[in-house]
């Protein structure tokens, strides 16, 4: 079996004495879509800090397709991409050269970037929107610039961290659906975190709840076709696990 | 159609300029009276201040004063923007430098331009040494701080947003860096710009032989207040000038921001 894609050893994060991941062991194989679930708090944004190599781990060892994500910074030029919760488009460019920001990092011609951030600003129905600045967009519309910015550079490892939680349920149900097809076509090993049990359901491949401080409570891999039974007993399951988690916490 | 468009944008162009120069209508007014009233010497009637004025312009042998201190103004900026800078990035990077830099540009912030002209005396013996000397010293605290707020003031989230890309040094700083920190430049080469036109004409005293302070002080060894006037209004000028190219640098710089349709 070939190395795990992202592959967490006993990987503890502490900010001061608070301990936000304790003793994280995990392997993400490649081309895998993993769902990430845990209550706000619960250490989900740090884990992923660490994953993209913003954090670095305090004990424990990260690695992403083999390497230091933290140390070798142009290592992963180009390889790792990001949808954040939030937008963060750049105020002053237009949308589509938002969308070309990661191209330009890899030094790519040009007319070259223009044609591939046009063609995923077309697949995320932005088209006529391309010479739009962020503040004439509506929220779906630049969180659709921010993924279009994450596909265009082509990377193998997509992480979102709770993309769509600052969107209106419609909005986010429909970027939602198109987003995990996305993700399927290109063959993307995507790491989704969300603190939502349907979003993580209806997107991931494999599902993991997180405790507090991050620890593994359940991995499950789902079945290719989710009856709704078989959801709805996960989601049950799910449910007791964070509920057990808030006595914990009360008690 | 097009016709009564062109009109009314006209008609509010006249208008705008017509608001503008209303307060300087009045000041005019309010000098023009104080002439007829006083003797010449001591309130020049204005025509003669707009000739003397005009006279400086059109005479390149007076004209290269004015050139020499919008010079020295623009020098002594330059070389404070640079090194406050630097002086700023080092300051944002490490707490012990700003700990050590703040106290000494606070310290520097107290002392008055008069006493940097004494010490730039005694410390150079070249004259454009002194003045550069000290326009660059009384404007650096500025710069140091307004570039450090500014570089404070960007947005965490944007900037681990493009580290999430792995952008060399220099990519970091054209795509987020500048962009970011323009409006706070911009605004501290406004205020500069004003405070360096003030301090110059105090530096050409090291022993300037020429420029618009060395004028100045001949108008007063001439007695001549309409020659001072006209001097000062050169300066004046400069200032509102260079004001003017960085608001047309502001508006095509920042075409991207939002405009609500109702102000404040
Ligand atoms: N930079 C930091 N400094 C101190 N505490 C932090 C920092 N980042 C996160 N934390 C704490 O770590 C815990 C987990 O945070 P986070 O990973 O953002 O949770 P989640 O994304 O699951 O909501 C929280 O209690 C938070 O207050
Ligand atoms: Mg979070």
């Amino acid at each position: 079996m070939s190395v795990a894609e992202v592959h967490f050893s006993k990987v503890s994060k502490f900010f001061g004495a608070f301990c936000a991941v304790e003793e994280l062991t995990l392997d993400i194989e490649k081309g895998d879509m993993v769902a990430i679930l845990g209550k706000t708090g619960c250490g989900k944004s740090t884990m992923f800090n660490m994953i993209a190599g913003l954090q670095d781990p305090t004990s424990g060892g990260v690695r992403v397709q083999g390497h230091d994500p933290f140390r070798e910074f142009d290592w992963f030029r180009g390889k790792i991409a990001i949808v954040f919760q939030n937008d963060r488009l750049l105020p002053w460019r237009t949308a589509v050269q938002n969308v070309e920001l990661g191209l330009e990092m890899l030094d790519r011609p040009a007319a070259e970037r223009r044609e591939k951030a046009m063609s995923w600003l077309t697949r995320l129905g932005l088209a006529g929107h391309e010479n739009d600045y962020p503040h004439a967009l509506s929220g779906g519309m630049r969180q659709r610039v921010s993924i279009a910015r994450a596909f265009a550079t082509d990377a193998s490892i997509l992480l979102c961290d709770e993309p769509f939680s600052a969107l209106d349920e419609i909005t986010a149900n429909r970027l939602r659906e198109e987003f995990a097809t996305l993700v399927r076509q290109n063959h993307k090993t995507a790491v989704f975190i969300t603190h939502s049990i349907n979003e993580a359901l209806s997107i991931g491949q494999r599902v993991i709840v997180l405790r507090r401080p991050a620890r593994i409570a359940l991995d499950e891999r789902l079945p290719d076709k989710l009856t709704s039974d078989g959801a709805e007993a996960l989601r049950q399951r799910i449910q007791g696990i964070l509920s057990e988690e808030d006595r914990v916490v009360i008690s | 159609m097009g016709d009564s468009a062109a009109q009314s944008a006209t008609s509010k162009g006249v208008q705008r300029i017509l608001t503008i120069l209303a307060p300087f209508a009045l000041l005019a007014g309010i000098w023009h009276f104080a002439s007829t009233q006083l003797p010449d010497y001591l309130v020049p009637p204005l025509d003669r201040v707009f000739w003397r004025a005009l006279a400086i312009i059109v005479d390149f042998s007076l004209f290269k004063d004015v050139l020499a201190t919008a010079g020295r103004i623009m020098a002594g900026l330059a070389g404070a923007f640079v090194i406050g800078g630097v002086f700023a990035v080092l300051m944002h990077k490490s707490r012990r430098v700003e700990d050590f830099l703040g106290p000494i540009l606070n310290f520097f912030q107290g002392i008055p331009a008069l006493s940097w002209v004494v010490f730039a005396i005694i410390w150079f013996k070249h004259i454009e040494a002194r003045i550069l000397f000290i326009m660059v010293v009384t404007a650096l605290p500025a710069f140091s701080f307004q570039i450090l707020s500014a570089l404070r003031a960007m947005s965490k989230d944007l900037v681990e947003m493009v580290l999430s890309f792995r952008p060399t040094r220099a990519k970091m700083f054209r795509m987020l860096v500048l962009p970011s920190i323009l409006p706070e430049i911009l605004t501290s080469w406004r205020v500069n710009i004003g405070n360096a036109s003030r301090v110059v004409v105090v530096a050409e005293l090291v022993g300037a032989t020429g420029g618009v302070g060395y004028r100045l002080l001949e108008q007063q060894q001439l007695f001549d207040m309409a020659g001072a006037l006209a001097w000062t209004l050169q300066l004046v000028f400069f200032v509102l000038i260079t004001q003017k190219i960085l608001n047309l640098i502001e508006a095509w710089a920042f075409k991207y921001r939002a405009q609500s349709e109702r102000s404040l």
